[in-house]
């Protein structure tokens, strides 16, 4: 009965269950989107709507909104299976436990990261940024968000036995999106002054690549931690 | 081919149990028993690798579980309290999310199985509106289809009613059979005559 060991059809099967998951209970989809919404929309009544201020503080202001909206989904990735205990189920499986977290990161991404991506364009036109700003905002958008979910797992595979961890999460998770922070606004001024900005992004770049090795093996340990 | 060497555990200041030792052969049925709080649950999962004993070590065919975890859990099947099986998927997909994780084929009498176990007609109906025993029953369908050599249950009868209990009982009997070994804990007897029986009892310590 035992079929040959399919990488991929354990890959898969983490990464579909998480996205059927998520379409049953909309809110999971639903919620950080409509959040990234509701600051974006907010910032120009707060701030008063000159074109020229707004244009200037956007890219910022949805970087911080991305930011946020990712974290508020994070409780979530590991919290479920941890207490009907299909996480048990996962490391007692004789797949390589690294490579279910890594299907599961991409689905948290695929759930919050991707639609932010995908709806910046709009959310962009509300805050009268032009063309060239866009892109740089949607490229850095495009790296950073799931650098942000492989970070952020971190911090809720540590924190998912906690009754109450979202608190102590934020606190272990916010320090480490600081550089992303810094380089993905960096990346998005330099652009402003019409100056290449290949180099933030590729640094972004860099430390994708690094998280999406290192990160799963580090969320492994530590879900094994919270297990026992 | 399972061999518990000298575990001891602590939890909270209180020595659980110490320098414990046995072995589980092929063919046998091992029933821990003791009561409540005595350290059943945490000793199958120190066996299932789950958590780290204080001392001791666990071997599974002469290699440490802690050393080689990836080949012990080829061979293992592992159901706790907390059985894995989610609320929002329907029997069948939960059956079906559990042979893809760990590498079987999806049989094709899995509705034959379900049906078996009292479900039919709730294979497409979200697990959470079924009853605690049918929920149970959705999550013992995997000892219908596995071929690991070890399993190791905690209170398996958990809100099974008399048949099912039989039924179950039954299948251990097959397991037995083709050469696996059993660990379970529970505080029903066992009604069948299980030739290859052995107990360990826990004492609760102060």
């Amino acid at each position: 009965m035992k079929a040959s060991h399919s990488y991929w059809q354990l890959f898969c099967a983490v990464y579909c269950k998480d996205l059927t998951l998520a379409f049953r209970q909309r809110a999971e989809i639903v919620n950080p989107l409509l959040f990234f919404l509701i600051v974006i929309t907010l910032f120009p009544l707060a701030i008063g709507p000159e074109p020229a201020l707004l244009s200037r503080m956007a890219p910022g202001i949805i970087w911080v909104a991305a930011l946020l909206s990712t974290m508020l989904g994070l409780d979530k990735v590991f919290r479920d299976d941890f207490n009907d205990g299909s996480l048990e189920q996962l490391i007692a499986s004789s797949y390589p436990l690294p490579l279910s977290v890594l299907a599961k990161v991409l689905a948290h991404w695929t759930i919050t990261g991707l639609p932010m991506v995908l709806m910046a364009p709009v959310f962009a036109l509300l805050m009268n940024l032009d063309t060239q700003l866009l892109t740089a905002t949607l490229l850095t958008l495009l790296i950073g968000t799931p650098l942000l979910s492989f970070i952020g797992a971190i911090g809720a595979a540590l924190t998912v036995a906690l009754q109450k961890g979202g608190i102590l999460m934020s606190l272990l998770v916010l320090p480490l999106y600081i550089p992303v922070l810094i380089f993905a606004t960096s990346a998005i001024d330099t652009s402003s002054m019409s100056l290449a900005y290949g180099g933030q992004l590729a640094i972004l770049g860099a430390m994708l690549a690094v998280a999406a090795v290192m990160a799963p093996l580090a969320i492994s340990s530590a879900l094994k931690v919270s297990v026992s | 081919m399972l061999e518990i060497k000298s575990v001891t555990c602590v939890k909270q200041e209180r020595c659980l149990f110490e320098s414990l030792s046995f072995a589980l052969d092929a063919g046998q049925i091992m029933q821990v028993e003791g009561p409540n709080g005595a350290g059943k649950t945490s000793l199958l999962r120190i066996i299932a690798g789950f958590a780290n004993a204080d001392d001791g070590d666990v071997t599974f065919e002469g290699y440490s579980i802690s050393e080689r975890y990836d080949d012990f859990a080829a061979e293992l099947l592992f159901i706790g309290h907390k059985t894995g099986v989610n609320g929002q998927l329907t029997a069948y997909e939960n059956v079906c999310h559990w042979l893809d994780v760990h590498g079987y084929q999806r049989a094709e009498n899995i509705y034959d199985i379900l049906a078996q176990l009292g479900l039919v007609g709730l294979e497409d109906v979200p697990v959470r509106t079924l009853s605690a025993g049918q929920q149970r029953r959705v999550a013992l369908a995997r000892l219908w289809m596995n071929n690991a050599k070890v399993w190791i249950l905690d209170e398996p009868f958990t809100a099974l009613d008399k048949k099912g209990v039989a039924m179950l009982q039954q299948q251990f009997m097959h397991q037995l059979d083709r050469g696996g070994a059993i660990l379970l804990t529970t505080h029903q007897d066992l009604t069948a005559q299980f030739s290859g029986l052995k107990k360990v009892i826990l004492e609760y310590r102060h």
